[in-house]
């Protein structure tokens, strides 16, 4: 048996949820087990996760789950892990995945493999192959424990439905809480969190300063992208902390990434190199950041992105 | 406050990143290492800052070979007081959380912090993982610790934010930018590390829990296709077309 979490906010599964449902479905085919979906805390419509190949949904509905706690979170899904007799446990590799996955696996008695982009199977032996050395290499673990708590990178798969409809099952799972107190929440809402978002519009220092932003905003919307930026600009707070990609930020690897007025160092690249499309618009033509790129634009950052904007418009307008 | 800082040693930011023939192993021939910069930077200096504000002693910690001393002296030389080595070749993220777990309790640390994550494994879960050995509260990817009257209060981002939370010592903490400035330690700080106590201590039996089989580099991307600043729409028609991502 497979179990995967589906995380959810504020009722509502996030995009993450469909994509670990899909790699369970995936692995439990591989297999050839059954995977099922736990969902915490109250929720509209658990029943969302059909089609994603899951074959049962185990609903713990209880408002004191609504909040992510860290020993809350492992006694249940280690309990409903162990009652299911699930060897393997999928997460996605969020903010919350990365709080809890080595908890739950040390309590679980499983191996810990984190920050996977899929599975392959070589001869019968599974192996998660996952990025290393900050986006430069791959490797391919495998587990020497019988199970394993395993989590996915945002957007490492496309999202397809399969035909399954699974039954939701309330369930209750005894759970204590940590002595951790959360006092606020301070997040972005009504756009998409960059690790989750398909298109990425990112600026560097090549911008001058915050107030010319505009253009950048502009393009982004027009793609339905979300904003990211270099280090240095988070540093100088031309923009917020939240939007820094790299080494020292955080690693995204959207289908697309546009980089504009970014000279591409080594560090900015440990972040965003495992993105699908890369375009870089600069007007130095010896910018490192070429030699990482799809496509590229050599001019005045100025001049080019408003134009960029304005054939998307008319992209979208004879398109639909 | 008491404090241990687990610091492990990684190839440097800008190290060629290749494999020994058998891809089996990280080629660590010619390379220049460092300690881990979540380690240093951020929380072994807010331990440093907590100390020199509230007293007590800042222990810095590895579980690993002989060769990875001048990290932990650097930890000295950054302002540490004490280090310890648990001699042991280093397997997985779980192995080392053992060791380190076993050597820590009984010892009342009010505090254990550790970086994010590795830059060379980038796994995330070390620091989790040792919180549920030692049966602690913790807390990931901290950006700001202030602590007053025996409470934290700790900024932890999250996607597109902060969450800010409070506790109580004894608890884990994992160290992101923000919560301190990096410290270049100076000629006095690496003259005292020279005397401050390097203690060796012997592992404790602990199995691995994952091996990697093999390492692979990324496939060449193929050279750029420069596109003419004077037609977006050309680049838009790619995007499409060819690469299908718009
Ligand atoms: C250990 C370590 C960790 C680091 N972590 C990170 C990290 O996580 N993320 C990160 O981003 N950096 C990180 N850095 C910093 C990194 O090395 C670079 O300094 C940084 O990425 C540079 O930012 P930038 O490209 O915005 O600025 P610059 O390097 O100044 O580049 C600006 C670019 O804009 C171009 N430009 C200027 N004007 C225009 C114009 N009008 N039109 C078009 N192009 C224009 C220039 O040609 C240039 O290429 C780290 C450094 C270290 C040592």
């Amino acid at each position: 048996m497979i179990l995967v979490f589906a995380e959810s906010k504020d009722g509502k599964f996030k995009k993450n949820a469909f994509e670990i449902a899909l790699l369970g479905s995936q692995l439990a085919k591989e297999r050839n087990q059954d995977c099922a979906a736990v969902v915490l805390g109250d929720h509209h419509q658990p029943s969302e996760l059909s089609g994603y190949g899951i074959s049962k949904i185990y609903h713990v509905n209880n408002s004191a789950l609504n909040d992510f706690d860290d020993f809350a979170y492992r006694d249940v899904i280690a309990g409903l892990a162990n009652e299911l007799g699930a060897n393997t446990v999928l997460l996605s590799h969020t903010a919350l995945g990365k709080a809890l996955a080595g908890r739950l696996s040390v309590r679980l008695e499983a191996a810990c493999i984190s920050a996977v982009k899929g599975f392959e199977n070589t001869g019968g032996q599974l192996r998660w192959v996952k990025p290393v050395f900050s986006g430069k290499a791959f490797a391919h673990y495998e587990a020497v424990a019988e199970k394993s708590v395993v989590s996915l990178i945002p957007n490492s798969l496309s999202v397809t439905k399969a035909e399954v409809s699974p039954e939701v099952e309330e369930k209750d799972v005894e759970f204590n809480k940590s002595k951790v107190e959360l006092v606020e929440r301070n997040v972005v809402t009504g756009k998409v969190p960059l690790p989750e978002a398909e298109r990425v519009v990112s600026a560097g220092r090549g911008m001058k300063g915050p107030e010319n932003w505009d253009i950048i905003e502009e393009l982004a919307e027009a793609l339905n992208a979300t904003t990211a930026c270099s280090r240095p600009v988070a540093d100088s707070e031309w923009r917020p902390h939240h939007e820094h990609v790299g080494q020292t930020g955080i690693a995204i690897r959207p289908n697309l990434y546009i980089a504009i007025g970014i000279s591409g160092a080594i560090q900015h690249l440990a972040g965003v190199n495992n993105s699908k499309v890369i375009v870089v618009i600069n007007k130095d033509s010896e910018a490192p950041f070429f030699k990482a790129a799809d496509y590229g634009v050599c001019a005045d950052l100025f001049d080019v992105v408003p134009k960029l904007t304005e054939a998307v418009k008319r992209f979208k307008a004879d398109n639909g | 406050m008491n404090i241990l800082v687990c610091v492990s040693k990684t190839p440097d930011t800008t190290a060629k990143i290749d494999f020994t023939a058998d891809n089996k192993e990280y080629n660590e021939k010619g390379k220049q290492f460092i300690m881990n910069p979540y380690d240093e930077w951020y929380a072994l200096v807010r331990a440093i800052e907590l100390k020199e504000a509230n007293g007590g002693e800042v222990t810095v910690i590895n579980a690993g070979p002989a060769s990875n001393d001048p990290i932990l002296r650097k930890g000295l030389a950054i302002g540490a007081d004490k280090a310890v080595r648990i001699d042991v070749d280093s397997r997985d993220s779980y192995h080392n959380a053992f060791q380190i777990a076993a050597y820590a309790k009984g010892k009342n640390y009010d505090l254990i912090v550790a970086g994010k994550e590795t830059i060379d494994f980038n796994g995330s879960i070390f620091g989790s993982m040792l919180a549920e050995l030692m049966e602690l509260p913790f807390i990931s990817y901290s950006s700001k610790l202030e602590y007053k009257d025996g409470t934290a209060t700790v900024h932890r981002d999250v996607e597109g934010g902060v969450e800010i939370v409070k506790v109580s010592p004894p608890f884990v903490l994992s160290a992101a930018k923000g919560l301190a400035e990096q410290r270049i330690p100076n000629m006095r700080g690496i003259m005292m590390a020279k005397r401050k106590p390097l203690e060796v201590v012997e592992a404790v039996e602990a199995g691995e829990r994952t091996r990697i089989q093999e390492f692979e580099l990324p496939e060449d991307k193929g050279a750029v296709k420069m596109v003419d600043p004077e037609d977006m729409d050309e680049l838009v028609r790619l995007l499409h077309e060819e690469a299908k991502v718009i």
